[in-house]
């Protein structure tokens, strides 16, 4: 598999009253074609940084101090703001944590849709409807549902429009920052079949930030563990579930109550 | 144990919320619709459910927040709709406290940790040397009883200032605690201590907790008796080790089977996940006919047809 992305020594402070906060410290990894690299680590262990930085959405106190960013070999850090616009959502889209705040309260879901399409390229009304329902279609949304406004729509619903508005331009990279978290786990574990259909069908490659280790190790490829700003820890997700080197990674697994394993001969669903 | 009573039952507790919009017709939530429960002296009941399962509001029931529609709740025994004399109020709500999900705001950020216990202290154990007793309840908790007093809630991490929740419980000398996912927005490095120490309280003091979580695995952790809801019924109950370890109705069975288990990949056929959850959801929110008993103590409900739902 190829670079999709590579991250190259990376630092993001955060500019303070007295001195600079260092959030990301130097940190360097790559994400391939068409695989889900998951990160792992506490709150402000700096995870959410690092996929705001990606796609460059930090924002002023944050600030990237060094490293480098490359997208197919591409240095997006030095893109400008029209190369930026066009890039975002057609090559690299992201899923936040809480899709109520990321969707407008004010907009219905096809306007939503149709001020993303119309941004990347002329396209009339009809064809952006068509292409709307298709999109929540693919994500097993009612097509009718697209002149819903997001409040008339359930949490898990409402993170199944994100992941369609970020899938519509067929981006290759999708940043997802705790995607499911605020979704319960029947919610949670119907959304990440969802993806990984998707992912099958599509063929993209996902970033997948949590801090739920055993979800994560689920479905992803290969797994980094973060720590105060730097990855302690990277290798394939039955590395790190079987055979974790690292102290803290050991110490993650500890600290999370696991289920019994489940008795022989007990018929569970699925 | 002392004895075979219950320290608290709910006898069909239903809640109706009615929703007046500014505009439009006023709409009725069932969140509670007949949920009977015991819990047991110096054990741990966990209430397990989705968000919108009517858990919460079980807790907020108990601790007078709600008052219910209809049903009953028992405090050993005693009905509290009939405690009037305000000396058996006074009781009833400083035996029964209450800890929030959100550590961060249930706090005042003005008062320092000192002033927050004391508070509870003087009025609840006036006789005892408040010093003494600040130190002791804050030992309990496995704060630091030197530095922690002086503090203002923001200088603590969430998870510290979830023990001072659980401290403030103990300064009243509350005997049962209900404990509204005290876990859920704290760390997951964090979150087995906090378990941990709701366990000590437990086994060590005899406090008897309401353990309010969507997340099964902690309820196999640290609860004796589990308790599963769905849409504002219970709809098992019974031993954790049989309601998590062998669960018999269809809810519980796809609650379990949706927990992460790392040793399992998902791949990108989801082997009809999806449209079991569906069928399970909805067959799970008509109302339950009765209940049936698989083993003794283990409860399961049976449902209506969907034409009579």
């Amino acid at each position: 598999m190829s670079d999709l992305l590579t991250v190259d020594g990376l630092r993001v402070d955060y500019l303070t009253a007295g001195e600079p906060f260092t959030a990301v410290r130097d940190i360097s990894f790559e994400i391939r074609q068409n695989e889900i690299l998951g990160l792992a680590g506490e709150s402000g262990c700096g995870k959410s940084t690092v996929a705001y930085a990606l796609m460059r959405l930090h924002k002023p106190p944050a600030l990237v101090r060094k490293g480098h960013i490359r997208f197919e070999g591409r240095d997006v850090l030095s893109f400008t703001d029209t190369q930026l616009r066009a890039w975002r959502w057609s090559e690299v889209s992201m899923v936040f944590q809480s899709a109520m705040n990321s969707l407008s309260p004010v907009m219905t879901i096809f306007r939503q849709f149709y001020d993303m399409l119309r941004a990347h390229g002329p396209i009339t009304k009809a064809d952006a409807m068509d292409r709307t329902a298709e999109m929540l279609e693919m994500v097993g949304i009612p097509a009718d549902r697209m002149h819903a406004h997001p409040h008339q729509l359930s949490g898990g619903m409402r993170q199944r429009v994100a992941l369609a508005l970020a899938l519509t331009l067929q981006p290759k990279l999708i940043i997802m920052d705790e995607p499911t978290t605020a979704l319960d786990v029947v919610v949670q574990r119907e959304i990440l079949q969802e993806v990984l259909r998707l992912k099958y069908k599509l063929g993209f490659s996902v970033l997948f930030i949590t801090h739920d280790i055993a979800l994560m190790a689920q479905i992803s490829n290969r797994i980094g563990i973060m720590r105060a700003g730097e990855i302690v820890e990277i290798g394939t997700a039955a590395q790190i579930v079987t055979n974790p080197s690292h102290d803290y990674t050991r110490s993650l697994w500890d600290a999370m109550p696991l289920l019994a394993k489940r008795p022989e001969g007990v018929a569970h669903a699925v | 144990m002392l004895s075979d009573t219950p320290i608290l039952s709910l006898d069909a507790l239903s809640k109706t919320f009615t929703l007046r919009p500014v505009f439009g017709r006023a709409t009725e939530v069932k969140a509670l619709r007949n949920v009977s429960l015991d819990l047991m002296p110096g054990r741990a009941l966990a209430l397990v459910g989705e968000s919108g399962s009517g858990k919460s509001t079980v807790g907020r029931t108990i601790v007078g927040h709600h008052t219910p529609t209809s049903g009953r709740i028992l405090f050993e025994g005693r009905d509290i709709a009939e405690l009037t004399a305000r000396a058996d109020q006074m009781r009833y709500r400083q035996a029964v406290q209450m800890v929030f999900q959100d550590p961060f705001s249930a706090l005042n950020p003005a008062h320092t940790i000192r002033h927050h216990l004391l508070r509870a202290l003087s009025l609840h154990q006036p006789e005892a040397d408040p010093e003494t007793a600040l130190r002791m309840i804050l030992e309990d908790v496995e704060l630091d009883p030197v530095s922690t007093p002086s503090k203002f809630p923001h200088e603590l991490s969430g998870g510290q200032r979830q023990r001072v929740n659980f401290a403030r419980a103990l300064a009243v000398k509350a005997r049962l605690i209900v404990a509204d996912e005290p876990t859920s927005m704290l760390d997951v490095s964090i979150r087995k201590s906090i378990l941990g120490l709701m366990q000590r309280l437990k086994d060590d003091r005899g406090l008897s907790i309401l353990y309010i979580t969507h997340d099964i695995a902690t309820a196999e952790y640290l609860a004796e008796d589990t308790a599963v809801m769905f849409r504002g019924q219970v709809v098992e109950k019974g031993p954790t080790a049989q309601v998590v370890g062998t669960p018999q109705h269809d809810y519980t069975k796809l609650l379990r089977a949706a927990v992460p288990d790392p040793t399992l990949r998902l791949t990108g056929s989801d082997a009809g996940f999806a449209s079991l959850a569906r069928r399970v959801r909805e067959e799970s929110a008509h109302p339950v006919r009765a209940l049936r008993e698989i083993t003794p103590g283990h409860v399961i409900a049976e449902h209506a047809e969907a034409a009579h739902a």
